[in-house]
C-alpha cells in the first residue's frame, strides 16, 4: 500500500512540475489553416455518398486481393483529383449527380455479386467514377481558407475512407465474412438507387 | 496500516505555491515577442505545408530506394536550402508561386507512387533543386539580418530533421504493404498536387 502511494505522489510531482515548466501554446494559427485542412477532411466524410462510393472501392479492393487492393487506392485519389481540377478550370462534366449514383449502385453491385473483372477494367471503371466524384467535391473551398490544407484533407479522408472499405473487406477470408461484405455491397447499390431517385426528382 | 506523513505533502505544495508566485509573464501572443529566432525558423518551416509535403515526399522516395539515397537526400537537400536561402535573402521580395510549388507536389508524389527507380544522381539533382528553390522562396520572405540568418539555421535544421527521420522510417521497410502504403502517400501527395494546379488556374 504504501508503495503505491508514493508512487502516486511521484506521478502527481512530475505531473505538476510539468504543467509548471509548460511551453507557450503557439495556438495562433495563421489564418484558415486549421479550418482549410479540417474543413477538407470533413467534406468526403459528411457525404453519404462519397463514403459509400469510397467505401465500396476498398471493399472491392479487397475482394479481388492483390493487386487491385492496392491499385485502386493509388489510383483512385489521382483520377479523383483531375476530376477536381477539371471543375477548377471550369471543364463542363454533364450528369455529375448521375454519375455519382451510378458509381454507387455499380461499385455496389460488383462488391454484392463479386465481379472478378480484369485489372484494367476494374481501374478504368474506377477511374471514371473518381472524376464525378472530383468534379462534385474537389472545388468546393469555403472563402478565407489555405487551398493546399483543404486539398490535402480532402484527399486524406478519401483514402481514409478507401482504408476502411478494405479494413472491413478483411473478414473477407471467411465465409460469414465474405457474405458480410456482399452484403455490404448490397447495401450501397441500394443508397446508390436513393441518390439516383433523388438526382431524378 | 500505517498512517502517511503529511510532511512530504506539505512541502511539495509549498515548493509548488513558490513556484507559482514566481512564474514569468506568459507570453502567450507569439506575433509580439516570437519564439526566438532558430524556433522562429523551424516554425516557419514546419507550418508551412508547400515546403514541408515536398521535402517528406523527396525523404519518402529516397528511403524506398535505400540507405545511400536516403543518406545523400539527408545531406543535400539541407545544404541546398540554405545556399537557396541565402541567395533569396540578398534578392528584391517575392513570394512562392502556387502553380510551382503544385508541380512539386506533382513530380515528387508521382515519382513516390510509381516507386520511380532513379539514379543517385538524379536523386540528387532533385534534391538540390528542391532545396535550392524553396529556400529562394523562404529567403526572399525574410529581412536581411543577422536574425535571419540564425531563423535559416533553425529552419534547416527542420528540413534535415524532417528528412532524416522519414528516410529512416522508410529505409528498413521490407514487407510489401508497408512498401505500397507509402507509395499510396505519393498517392496523395500528387493528388494534393492537381487539386492545387486547379487552385492556380482559379486565382485562388
Amino acid at each position: 500500500m504504501r508503495i503505491a502511494s508514493r508512487r502516486g505522489w511521484t506521478h502527481a510531482m512530475v505531473g505538476l512540475a510539468a504543467l509548471l515548466w509548460a511551453q507557450t501554446a503557439a495556438a495562433h494559427l495563421q489564418q484558415g489553416e486549421a479550418n482549410g485542412f479540417l474543413t477538407g477532411f470533413q467534406h468526403p466524410i459528411t457525404g453519404l455518398d462519397h463514403v459509400l462510393a469510397m467505401v465500396a472501392v476498398g471493399l472491392w479492393g479487397a475482394q479481388l486481393g492483390a493487386p487491385a487492393i492496392w491499385v485502386l487506392p493509388v489510383a483512385f485519389p489521382l483520377v479523383m483529383a483531375m476530376g477536381g481540377m477539371f471543375g477548377l478550370m471550369g471543364v463542363p462534366v454533364p450528369g455529375v449527380e448521375f454519375g455519382i449514383a451510378a458509381s454507387a449502385i455499380l461499385l455496389g453491385a460488383a462488391v454484392m455479386f463479386e465481379v472478378r473483372a480484369p485489372l484494367f477494367v476494374t481501374a478504368f471503371l474506377v477511374g471514371v467514377f473518381a472524376i464525378f466524384h472530383g468534379y462534385a467535391h474537389g472545388t468546393e473551398l469555403p472563402p478565407g481558407q489555405s487551398a493546399v490544407l483543404y486539398s490535402m484533407g480532402f484527399v486524406i479522408a478519401t483514402g481514409c475512407l478507401h482504408a476502411l472499405g478494405i479494413g472491413i473487406g478483411a473478414v473477407h477470408r471467411w465465409t460469414w465474412g465474405q457474405k458480410l461484405v456482399r452484403a455490404a455491397g448490397g447495401v450501397v447499390a441500394v443508397g446508390g438507387v436513393l441518390f439516383l431517385w433523388k438526382a431524378l426528382a | 496500516m500505517k498512517p502517511l506523513s503529511r510532511q512530504p505533502l506539505q512541502t511539495c505544495v509549498s515548493v509548488s505555491l513558490v513556484a507559482v508566485l514566481c512564474s514569468g509573464p506568459a507570453e502567450a501572443h507569439l506575433n509580439s515577442t516570437g519564439m526566438g529566432p532558430i524556433y522562429d525558423g523551424l516554425m516557419h518551416f514546419l507550418m508551412s505545408p508547400e515546403d514541408v509535403v515536398p521535402a517528406l515526399a523527396l525523404a519518402l522516395l529516397a528511403g524506398l530506394r535505400g540507405v545511400a539515397y536516403g543518406r545523400r537526400a539527408s545531406f543535400t537537400l539541407p545544404v541546398a536550402w540554405l545556399v537557396g536561402s541565402l541567395v533569396g535573402l540578398t534578392a528584391a521580395a517575392t513570394t512562392g508561386s502556387a502553380f510551382l510549388s503544385s508541380l512539386w507536389f506533382l513530380l515528387l508524389g508521382g515519382l513516390l507512387v510509381a516507386d520511380a527507380k532513379l539514379s543517385l544522381r538524379a536523386l540528387t539533382a532533385l534534391a538540390v533543386l528542391l532545396g535550392l528553390v524553396h529556400g529562394y522562396w523562404n529567403g526572399t520572405g525574410m529581412e536581411p539580418s543577422a536574425l535571419a540568418i540564425v531563423a535559416l539555421v533553425g529552419l534547416v535544421s527542420g528540413v534535415f530533421v524532417l528528412v532524416v527521420l522519414a528516410a529512416a522510417l522508410v529505409v528498413p521497410l521490407r514487407a510489401q504493404w508497408t512498401r505500397i502504403a507509402v507509395r499510396v502517400a505519393g498517392s496523395w501527395i500528387a493528388a494534393s498536387g492537381l487539386l492545387m494546379l486547379g487552385w492556380s488556374f482559379r486565382g485562388r
